[in-house]
C-alpha cells in the first residue's frame, strides 16, 4: 500500500486537517503520516531497488528461520518449566511413567506428548535452529566467495560473524534445555570445558553451576540466556546488518548496464515484497515439512539426565560438531607446571582454534584490503575465479572446517561404512594440516586456469564443436566469438594491481618507519596477485580479432557464420543460410 | 592366515557333504551331544579345536578359535543361530549372517558343548517373556527395563537400540528386531568383546524387563516422523543441510529464476 | 530512474592508472526489456490469475484441515497412528506447511507471472557523508565540547570517567552469588573406607562370587541408595546428582592372570578391579568396555583406557588413566571399597595436583 501524498491535507493550521478525497484507506494514511510523518521515510524506500538472483536470498533464509524460531519459541515457552526440581513423571509417554526427573525434562515430555502440536513445534523449532544456522554459513560463504564483504560492507561482515557465534551459542544453550540424557552429556563436556580454564577454570564452573556440576542452576541460567539476553543481542544485530544493507544497497553482479554507480533490480513494492515476503512462508512451510515428518532429538528415547548415563552415538548438534571433532582429533597432551595442571587436550580445540578461526573469519577483509592498498567502494561482486587467493583461503578453511567436522562423527562414519574410528582419526590427524594446504593449492591454480580460460574465450572467442578440415587436410575447430554482453561480462572486474615497496629509506637515507610491515605487505600482495591472470588490454583484443578476421579470409568456403547449430535444426539465430533442409 | 581361509572354505564343503540325515524325534541329551559332536568336528573343529579346547597359533601370537569349554549352550545357540557362526573369514568382528545350520543341528551342536563344561543354557521362552504379567506389572517392568537399558547398554548400542562404534573397526550391532531369545543369550554369555552380564550381575527378571523395554520401543509409533536411523544429531544435521538447505536454495532458484520469454511485443508498449 | 540505464564505463578510479579508455570492451547497457508470454496475452495473464488464486484457496483449505485434525486426532494414553508415525503431529505438521506453502508459491508466483517485471535501474552514492555534512558535525560537536567546558576543566572530566569506571566493580562483585567457591570439593567423593558397591539403578550390593570373568556391572556407592538396613542417610535432588556425578564407578571380572598392573597393591579381588566411570577428559560417563581386550572406550570423544593395565590411556584425547577404587571383600563377602579415591576424578582442572 502505497501512501498517495496527493491525499494529504496541505494545511496544518487548527482546523482539523482533512484529505481533499479518498475513502477510509486515505483517511488513516492521513492519521498516520500526520503523527509519524511517514510518508518522507517511505517515498524513498518504497521503491528501493533489489537485485534479483538466487544467492542473494541465503541470508534471507536465516532471517525467516529466525522469525520461526522466534514464533514456535514463545510457542513453547508456554509450557515449558525451566527448573531443575525433582518430579515424578506421570504423563502419557508409557516407558517413563513414574520415573524421577526435572520439571525441565517433564515439561518437555508433556509437551510432545500431551500438548497437541506440541511435538511438531517442538520439532520445528528444533529444525528451524538447524537451518537457522546452516543458512547463516552459506550465507557467509556467499558473501566472501564474491567479494561482498570488502569496503564499505566490513562492518556488516563483522557483525554476520558476531551472529553466526552467538546463533551457535543460541542453538547450544537451546538444545541443552530439554535436560535429557544428551543434552545433560553435553552440559557436563561444557563443564570440562571450563575446568580446564587455566586459574579461573574451577571458579567458573562453580559460578555458572551455582555450586559442584550438576546443581540445581544451570537449567534456569540457561533458559535466561535462551529466551531473553541472546535473542536480544540477536535481534539487535540482525536490525543493525538489515539497516546497513539498506543503506549500502545489495550489491549486484556485474553486468550490461550494471555498474558500480548504480543498482539494477526490481523495486521494494511489489515484487521484492511479494517475492520476500512469499519466500517466508516458504521457509516456514519447509521447515513444517520437516517438524512433521524428520524426528528430531527424540528426547522420550534419551530419557532424563542421569550423571552415570551417557549414549553411543553422543554428539552436538551439527554447528558444535567442528570444535567436538578437534577434542577428538587432539591427542591427550596434558603438563603440570610448578603443580598447575594445563590440559591441552581441552584448551587447544575449544579455547583456542575456535576464538581463533572466528577473529580470523572477522578480520580477512581488512586484511585483504591492507594487502592489495584497495580503499574503494566495491558493489558489483566479483566472480571466485577472479579473487584467486582468496577463494583459495575460503576453500582452505572451509577444507578445515570440514574435515574437523566429519571428524566429530567419526564413530557414526565407522559403523555406517564399516571403517574403524582409531582409523579414521589417525587419517585425520595428518589431513586437518595437510588437507587445507592441498585444498588452497588446487583451488588457487583451478581459479587461474579458469581466469585463462576466460581470456581465451575473449580473445579467440568460444568453442563451437565445429571441426574444420583445411585445403591441406589439417583440421581444427572453428572458434566463433561470444555475443558483446557475455563479453562485457567477463571483462567486468578490475585489473589486479601488485603493491611495491617503493624505497627502504625516507628522503634523508634513514630506515623509513614502517618499512618493515610495508615489505611484508608488498611480499602477500605479490603471492596473491602476481600468478593471476589480468582481462586482455584493448589493445589485445583487436589484434586478436583481426587475427581472427584474417582467419575467416583463409577460410575460403564457409562464406556465413556457423554457431554450431547448423546440424542440429536449431540454427534459427542464423538467418539466410540453410546448411540442410529443415 | 592363509591356512585359516582354506580350513573355512573345507569346512564349508565338507559340510555340505556330511549334511545330516533328519533328526530324529525323541533323542536324549547324550545322544544329541553325540551327533553334535560330529557336526563339531567337521564344521567348528578347524578353529576350535577336535575338543573344543581352542587353537592358539604360539607362532604368531594369536588365537584361531576361543575355547568352548564351559561357554555354554547359550553361547552357541546365539552364535549359530544368528549366524555369527561358522565364520566366514577372518575379521574385527563376527558379523551376523545367513544361518548355516537348521535348528534341530544347532541343538545337538549347543548339547555337544554343553557337555563339554557346565554353562549358561539356553533359556525358555517364559524367562524373556512378560507374557505372564499382569498389564501394571507389565508396565513397570518396562520402565525398569528401560533404566537398565539406559544404564547398561546405550553407552554401545546407543539409546535406539541403533549400535554404535567401537575401538579398532568393531562395532556394537543394532537391536532392533533381534529375537529376545538371543539378546537374553548375548547378555548372558557375552558374545564377541561385549561384556557378560552373568545372571548374578543382572538377574534373569532384569534381563527379562531390558527385552521388554527394546520390544515396546518396536509397538510405541515414531511419534516425530521417520527416525533418521535413530544416530542422533550426526543424522540430523545431514537432513537439516540436505532436505532443509537444499529444498530452500531449490525455492530461491526458482524464485530469481526468469520466466519464460515471449518474441511478441506488448500491444500499447 | 526507471529508463535502461545509459552505458557507464565500468569504474575507473582506480588510482588513476586504469583509464576508462583502456576497458577492453565498452558496457553495452541494459537488455532490452522482452515481455513475458503474460504480458503480452490476456487469456494466459487471466490463468495465472486463476492458477493463483487457486493456490490461495488451497491454503485455506490446509488451514482447515489443521483445525480438523487438531481436534480429531488423539495424543496422549492413546495415540493415533498412520503407518509408524505419529498422527497428531503428521497431518497438524502437513497441514500447516500446506496452509504456508500454498501461501507462498502463489505470492510468488504472482510476482514472477503478473507483477511488472521490468528492471530499473537506481544511482548508488558513496558510504560517507558529503563534506558539508561532515564539517558541520564536527562543529557541534566542537561547540558541545566547549559549552561542557570538558578541555578546560579536567579535575571534572577524570573524576567522572573514575566514578564511571569504578562501576564495573558493583557490576562485577555483585555476580559474586552465582555459586560457592570451590574449595576442595572436586577432590573428594562419597566413597568412604568399608562402603559397599552396588548395582546402579537396582541399588543391590555386590559379591565377587555373582560376577563371572568377563562381566561388567555399572555400580554407585551404596550411600546413594539409603535404606533402613544400610542406615545411609537419605539423599536426594541436587546433592544426589552431584555425587553421582562423581561417585560413579565400573566394575569388571577378568582373569586375574590378565591384569598387568593396578595403581595400588591389592586394590583387585580375584581378577575384580573398579575404576571410575568419569572420563578424565572432560567428564563423560564411559563403560564401553571390550571384554577381550580389556578395553573401555569414551563414546563422547573416543579416549580408550586399558583396564588390565591400571586403566592407562591408550587412544584419544584423555591424558591421564581413569582412577582406581581400591577393592576389598567385607566379612559377608561384599564387595567395598578400601578407601576413596586416591585422586580427583572427572576432568583435569588447574588446582587439579594440589589436592590430590
Amino acid at each position: 500500500m502505497s501512501v498517495d501524498t496527493s491525499k494529504v491535507a496541505t494545511s496544518n493550521a487548527n482546523k482539523a486537517a482533512t484529505p481533499k478525497n479518498g475513502g477510509p484507506a486515505g483517511s488513516i494514511a492521513n492519521w498516520a503520516d500526520e503523527r509519524l510523518g511517514l510518508a518522507t521515510v517511505m517515498k524513498k524506500n518504497l521503491r528501493k531497488v533489489f537485485p534479483d538472483h538466487w544467492s542473494f536470498m541465503l541470508g534471507e533464509i536465516a532471517l525467516w528461520s529466525f522469525v520461526v524460531l522466534l514464533l514456535t519459541g514463545v510457542f513453547l515457552t508456554l509450557w515449558y518449566t525451566p527448573s531443575m526440581g525433582e518430579i515424578q513423571y506421570n504423563g502419557s509417554y508409557d516407558q517413563l511413567r513414574g520415573i524421577h526427573m526435572s520439571e525441565a525434562m517433564a515439561s518437555t515430555l508433556n509437551i510432545s506428548f500431551d500438548v497437541r502440536g506440541g511435538l511438531l513445534m517442538r520439532q520445528m523449532h528444533h529444525w528451524a535452529a538447524t537451518v537457522f544456522v546452516a543458512s547463516m554459513m552459506v550465507h557467509l560463504l556467499r558473501v566472501a566467495f564474491t567479494g561482498a564483504h570488502r569496503k564499505p560492507r566490513e562492518l556488516n561482515w563483522v557483525i554476520g560473524c558476531l551472529l553466526l557465534l552467538l546463533g551457535t551459542l543460541e542453538g547450544f544453550t537451546g538444545y541443552s534445555l530439554p535436560d535429557d540424557l544428551l543434552s545433560g552429556t553435553g552440559i557436563r563436556a561444557a563443564d570440562g570445558f571450563l575446568k580446564a580454564t587455566p586459574v579461573v577454570g574451577t571458579y567458573m564452573s562453580f559460578f555458572l553451576f551455582g555450586g559442584e556440576f550438576p546443581g540445581e542452576a544451570i537449567i534456569p541460567r540457561l533458559y535466561t540466556i535462551h529466551v531473553l539476553l541472546i535473542p536480544g543481542i540477536l535481534l539487535a544485530l540482525i536490525a543493525a546488518h538489515m539497516l546497513l544493507l539498506v543503506y549500502h544497497k545489495h550489491t549486484q553482479w556485474p553486468g550490461p548496464g550494471r555498474t558500480e554507480q548504480n543498482v539494477v533490480g526490481f523495486p521494494m513494492l511489489p515484487v521484492y515484497a511479494a517475492k520476500a515476503g512469499g519466500f517466508f512462508f516458504i521457509v516456514f512451510g519447509v521447515i513444517a515439512l520437516m517438524g512433521a515428518l524428520l524426528t528430531i532429538n527424540p528426547v522420550w528415547k534419551f530419557g532424563p539426565y542421569d550423571p552415570t548415563k551417557v549414549t553411543a552415538g553422543s554428539q552436538p548438534d551439527w554447528y558444535m560438531g567442528w570444535p567436538d571433532g578437534l577434542l577428538r582429533l587432539m591427542p591427550g597432551v596434558e603438563s603440570v607446571i610448578f603443580g598447575y595442571t594445563i590440559s591441552w587436550n581441552v584448551m587447544v580445540p575449544i579455547l583456542i582454534v575456535p576464538p581463533l578461526m572466528l577473529v580470523i573469519l572477522m578480520v580477512l577483509p581488512f586484511i585483504e584490503s591492507w594487502v592489495t592498498g584497495d580503499k574503494r567502494e566495491h558493489h558489483l561482486l566479483q566472480r571466485p575465479r577472479n579473487a584467486p587467493t582468496r577463494t583459495a583461503v575460503m576453500v582452505a578453511l572451509m577444507t578445515f572446517y570440514g574435515l574437523a567436522w566429519a571428524a566429530g562423527g567419526n564413530d557414526i562414519i565407522a559403523i555406517r561404512f564399516d571403517l574403524s574410528i582409531n582409523q579414521i582419526t589417525y587419517f585425520l590427524r595428518a589431513a586437518i594440516f595437510i588437507g587445507p594446504l592441498i585444498a588452497f593449492w588446487i583451488t588457487r591454480r583451478w581459479c587461474i586456469s579458469l581466469q585463462r580460460h576466460d581470456n581465451e574465450t575473449l580473445l579467440h572467442g568460444y568453442e563451437t564443436g565445429v571441426i574444420m578440415r583445411s585445403a591441406d587436410g589439417g583440421y581444427s575447430e572453428r572458434h566463433l566469438p561470444i555475443d558483446g554482453a557475455r563479453a562485457y561480462e567477463i571483462t567486468a572486474r578490475d585489473r589486479d594491481e601488485i603493491y611495491e615497496l617503493e624505497s627502504d629509506v625516507d628522503g634523508n637515507g634513514v630506515a623509513a618507519p614502517g618499512t618493515r610491515v610495508n615489505a611484508l605487505r608488498a611480499k602477500l600482495s605479490k603471492s596473491m596477485f602476481a600468478d593471476n591472470v589480468q582481462k586482455p588490454t584493448t589493445e589485445e583484443l583487436t589484434e586478436a580479432h583481426h587475427h581472427a578476421e584474417h582467419e575467416h579470409q583463409l577460410q575460403a568456403g564457409l562464406d556465413h557464420p556457423a554457431d554450431g547449430h547448423q546440424f542440429d535444426g536449431h540454427d534459427s539465430a542464423v538467418e539466410g543460410h540453410e546448411l540442410r533442409s529443415r | 592366515m592363509v591356512l585359516l581361509l582354506l580350513g573355512l572354505l573345507l569346512t564349508g564343503g565338507l559340510y555340505t557333504a556330511f549334511s545330516p540325515a533328519q533328526a530324529q524325534e525323541q533323542e536324549s541329551e547324550a545322544e544329541l551331544a553325540a551327533q553334535g559332536r560330529e557336526l563339531f568336528l567337521v564344521g567348528c573343529s578347524f578353529c576350535h579345536g577336535q575338543n573344543g579346547e581352542g587353537i592358539s597359533d604360539a607362532r604368531e601370537g594369536y588365537q584361531v578359535g576361543p575355547s568352548l569349554v564351559g561357554v555354554g549352550a547359550a553361547a552357541v545357540d546365539f552364535q549359530v543361530g544368528t549366524g555369527r557362526m561358522p565364520l566366514a573369514q577372518p575379521a574385527a568382528q563376527a558379523p551376523k549372517k545367513k544361518v548355516v545350520y537348521n535348528e534341530e543341528e544347532i541343538a545337538a551342536l549347543a548339547a555337544y558343548v554343553a557337555s563339554l563344561a557346565p554353562g549358561p543354557a539356553i533359556p525358555d521362552a517364559e524367562d524373556y517373556s512378560i507374557e505372564g504379567l499382569s498389564a501394571g506389572e507389565r508396565e513397570e517392568a518396562i520402565v525398569r527395563g528401560g533404566q537398565i537399558f539406559l544404564t547398561n547398554c546405550t553407552a554401545c548400542h546407543n539409546f535406539n537400540g541403533s549400535g554404535g562404534a567401537m575401538p579398532r573397526g568393531g562395532y556394537a550391532p543394532t537391536l532392533r528386531d533381534v529375537p529376545p531369545r538371543y539378546i537374553f543369550e548375548a547378555m548372558l554369555t557375552g558374545p564377541q568383546n561385549m561384556p557378560n552380564f552373568s545372571n548374578g550381575n543382572l538377574s534373569p527378571e532384569e534381563k527379562r524387563d531390558v527385552i521388554a523395554y527394546l520390544g515396546s520401543l518396536n509397538e510405541t509409533p515414531e511419534y516425530g516422523g521417520f527416525g533418521l536411523g535413530g544416530l542422533g544429531p550426526v543424522s540430523e544435521g545431514l537432513a537439516g543441510w540436505i532436505v532443509g538447505i537444499g529444498g530452500l536454495v531449490g525455492f530461491a532458484v526458482w524464485i530469481a529464476a526468469h520466466t519464460t520469454r515471449s518474441t511478441k511485443e506488448k500491444a500499447e508498449a | 530512474m526507471s529508463s535502461p540505464h545509459d552505458s557507464v564505463p565500468a569504474v575507473s578510479d582506480h588510482g588513476g592508472s586504469v583509464p576508462a579508455t583502456q576497458e577492453p570492451i565498452p558496457d553495452p547497457g541494459l537488455h532490452k526489456h522482452t515481455w513475458r508470454p503474460t504480458d503480452v496475452d490476456d487469456r494466459l495473464a487471466k490463468r495465472a490469475e486463476r492458477q493463483i488464486a487457486a493456490m490461495f484457496v488451497l491454503s485455506m483449505l490446509c488451514a482447515v484441515l489443521f483445525v480438523v485434525a487438531y481436534f480429531t486426532l488423539e495424543i496422549g494414553d492413546s495415540f493415533d497412528t498412520v503407518g509408524y508415525l505419529g498422527a497428531s503431529t503428521v497431518a497438524l505438521g502437513l497441514s500447516l506447511a500446506g496452509a504456508l506453502l500454498f501461501i507462498g508459491v502463489g505470492v510468488i508466483q504472482w510476482a514472477r507471472k503478473l507483477m511488472s517485471d521490468v528492471e530499473i535501474s537506481e544511482p548508488r552514492h558513496p558510504a560517507k557523508s558529503s563534506d558539508a555534512d561532515r564539517a558541520a558535525t564536527l562543529q557541534s560537536l566542537d561547540l558541545g565540547a566547549k559549552d561542557s567546558g570538558i578541555g578546560r576543566r579536567p579535575l571534572i572530566r577524570n573524576t567522572m570517567l573514575g566514578a564511571v569506571g569504578l562501576l564495573g566493580l558493583p557490576a562485577l562483585v555483585v555476580l559474586r552469588d552465582l555459586g560457592p567457591l570451590p574449595g576442595d570439593r572436586l577432590a573428594r567423593t562419597i566413597w568412604q573406607p568399608g562402603m559397599r558397591l552396588v548395582r546402579d539403578v537396582l541399588g543391590t550390593p555386590v559379591k565377587p562370587s555373582d560376577m563371572e570373568v568377563g562381566d561388567l556391572i555399572n555400580a554407585a556407592p551404596e550411600a546413594l541408595f539409603p535404606t533402613e538396613e544400610n542406615g545411609y542417610e537419605e539423599i536426594e535432588g541436587v546433592e544426589l546428582n552431584v555425587e553421582k556425578a562423581k561417585g560413579a564407578i565400573i566394575i569388571v571380572r577378568m582373569e586375574p592372570g590378565d591384569i598387568v598392573s593396578t595403581q595400588g597393591d591389592n586394590w583387585s579381588v580375584d581378577g575384580i578391579v573398579s575404576f571410575s566411570k568419569i572420563c578424565t577428559h572432560v567428564g563423560c560417563p564411559i563403560s564401553l568396555y571390550e571384554r577381550t581386550t580389556h578395553h573401555v572406550l569414551c563414546p563422547c570423544h573416543q579416549s580408550t583406557f586399558d583396564l588390565a593395565d591400571s586403566a592407562k590411556v591408550v587412544f584419544g584425547p584423555a591424558a591421564r588413566p581413569l582412577p582406581q577404587l581400591p577393592l576389598a571383600v567385607n566379612e559377608d563377602g561384599y564387595l567395598i571399597a578400601q578407601s576413596d579415591f586416591t585422586e580427583p576424578i572427572g576432568a583435569s582442572y588447574w588446582e587439579r595436583e594440589k589436592e590430590s
